[in-house]
């Protein structure tokens, strides 16, 4: 008796850290998002409760084409990151020397450790136009003048794979090391091309890496800020920019918790079709990621 | 012979490609480090001649980092920030591996999954759920006492709240998959021979999870360092590095002295990274 009450105390010690930080820093204040976002401003210190701001986000076009602008450049740049991160994962994990492997991804992983501003500060310095890129096309003669690189759609893409085609090579790498090299000789042995044996091998195995590295490719690139701020201008308008300007600029604090919510609900609808469609779950996805 | 020609193409190409992707990758940040060392008012060409003014230098137009009183307030902001987080969510993750590798208990696996979630929400929604429900906290303070504690408002104490609220699930992940590895029967043989519980966990569990708990903090203190989504929505008065840093690029534009702050920042996160590399090796 006295065994299991003490096992009991020990399990409850155990679990309040836990739960005092998924209830106070998680769960409570999601909730609060939710709820102000469903509480419309009538007057000062005067509320209705109602939907009435998500009607708003839907009357206001600048709102959701700045959301759907976000959704399908984020696609994009998971794609991107994907194409080319895969022939690079595939590189280190199966191509390369022993040797060479842990070296070539040490190499891989440094920008991850540097901050995500640092790494848009040198894009600005090499893209500007006075910067480096500029002045190397007037020297050779390729520009007449100094060439604006910064603030389009284009500048943004690369910035914002740079900042996460990290997160792609990882997962996709673990995954790939796995892969039985005797595999790949069973599937040219039996008759397979190249492509045959890429496409019938090589993209079945490293699914779960493509998952998983997809997922937190879209997520990071959706939730990004300083990027698409930074190389495309204030006018990039990016959704978490618009997060931003509700909550801070113009303290409109239901609308931006609206827009929060909004944009949680894509991203998790996003990661649940891509898990769903690939039959994978979160836990191990992501824990291994 | 063709075959063997078309394999050589192949492994050219292939190589090629791999070379143009590390120079993407190191591109920025070389461009980034160098003009910090360009005797010049701005980060570009032509290379005016190596000066270490924009570190050292104590006056306008150069003024160097190490000199930048704004710079200076926002690096110890952040070392501070950074220390206060990597503490709590080191320990908080230490509980919750103990947590989900030795004990068992109802909706486990739930639980694990609720432990992942944080991981998935963007940043910038942890910021402002942070702010609204500590600012609703405050609210019902005051209706209740007429005043309100500070800490509520935007500030450190909210910075280091919204980013241990994510922080921990790393730490967690770190410190339990170590955990997962510990041969149970080291504890078990240390309390045969007479050890308490407390002595087996200080003198045999902990010190073997210690390397995983110093990489997990070491973690933690660089994402938090860097951290920007999640601080930029709490930031009172005492703003971070990365706040400063961001707002001199915004106002300012380039200004070599953020090269400096780059080179900085670089050799810093490096060498802790390193760190935590060596830790990890020493004992497998």
């Amino acid at each position: 008796m006295m065994r299991s009450d003490s096992s009991k105390l020990a399990l409850f010690l155990l679990m309040t850290p836990f739960f005092l930080w998924i209830v106070l820093l998680i769960v409570l204040p999601q909730m609060g998002i939710g709820y102000v976002s469903l509480r419309e401003k009538l007057g000062p210190r005067e509320y209705a409760f109602g939907p009435g701001n998500y009607i708003d986000f839907l009357m206001e076009p600048i709102y959701w084409h700045t959301l759907l602008r976000t959704a399908w450049m984020s696609i994009l740049v998971t794609v991107l990151a994907l194409l080319i991160g895969f022939p690079v994962a595939y590189y280190i994990a199966k191509i390369a020397r022993q040797r060479s492997r842990t070296a070539l991804l040490l190499l891989c992983l440094i920008p991850l450790w540097v901050s995500d501003l640092v790494r848009a500060f040198g894009w600005i310095v090499l893209l500007r136009e006075s910067g480096l890129i500029s002045g190397a096309l007037q020297w050779t003669g390729l520009a007449s003048g100094p060439v604006e690189m910064l603030y389009n759609d284009a500048t943004v893409v690369i910035g914002l794979v740079y900042t996460v085609v990290l997160f792609m090579i990882v997962p996709l790498y673990s995954t790939l090391d796995g892969l039985d090299d005797a595999l790949l000789e069973a599937g040219y042995n039996l008759g397979g091309g190249g492509f045959t044996v890429f496409r019938r091998i090589i993209v079945p195995y490293a699914m779960p890496g493509i998952v998983a590295g997809s997922i937190i490719t879209f997520m990071l690139t959706a939730g990004s800020y300083l990027t698409p701020i930074l190389l495309g201008g204030k006018n990039s308008s990016w959704f978490t920019e618009q997060i931003y300007n509700q909550f801070i600029t113009r303290y409109n604090w239901e609308a931006g918790a609206t827009f929060g919510v909004i944009l949680l609900a894509f991203t998790s609808l996003v990661i649940w079709l891509g898990l769903r469609l690939t039959g994978q779950s979160l836990a191990t996805t992501v824990a291994k990621g | 012979m063709a075959e063997e020609h078309k394999a050589r193409i192949f492994t050219l190409v292939y190589r090629t490609y791999m070379a143009a992707f590390l120079l993407y990758l190191v591109m920025p940040l070389l461009a980034a480090g160098v003009f910090a060392f360009n005797d010049s008012l701005f980060p570009t060409l032509p290379w005016q001649g190596f000066t270490l003014d924009w570190f050292f230098n104590d006056s306008e137009p150069k003024l160097g980092m190490f000199h930048d009183g704004r710079l200076l307030r926002g690096l110890t902001n952040s070392l501070y920030i950074g220390v206060l987080v990597s503490l709590g969510s080191v320990f908080v993750g230490t509980w919750n591996a103990f947590l989900f590798e030795r004990v068992d208990f109802p909706f486990k696996r739930f639980l694990y999954l609720v432990m992942v979630v944080p991981l998935v929400i963007p940043g910038v929604i942890i910021g402002i759920s942070i702010l609204l429900f500590a600012s609703m906290v405050a609210d019902g303070v005051w209706a209740v006492l007429g005043t309100s504690p500070d800490w509520l408002r935007p500030g450190i104490p909210l910075i280091v709240l919204g980013q241990c609220s994510f922080l921990i699930t790393i730490t967690s992940l770190i410190i339990a998959a170590r955990l997962q590895q510990f041969d149970i029967s080291q504890e078990e043989a240390a309390l045969n021979l007479g050890a308490t519980r407390q002595r087996a966990l200080f003198t045999v569990t902990l010190p073997y999870l210690f390397p995983a708990m110093f990489s997990a903090f070491v973690v933690a203190f660089l994402v938090s360092f860097e951290n920007f989504n999640t601080t930029m929505m709490l930031v009172g008065s005492d703003a971070p590095l990365s706040i400063t840093m961001y707002d001199r690029i915004a106002k300012v534009g380039s200004t070599p002295v953020l090269n400096a702050v780059s080179v900085f920042l670089m050799v810093a996160s490096g060498l802790l990274a390193l760190s935590s590399v060596l830790v990890q090796r020493k004992r497998p």
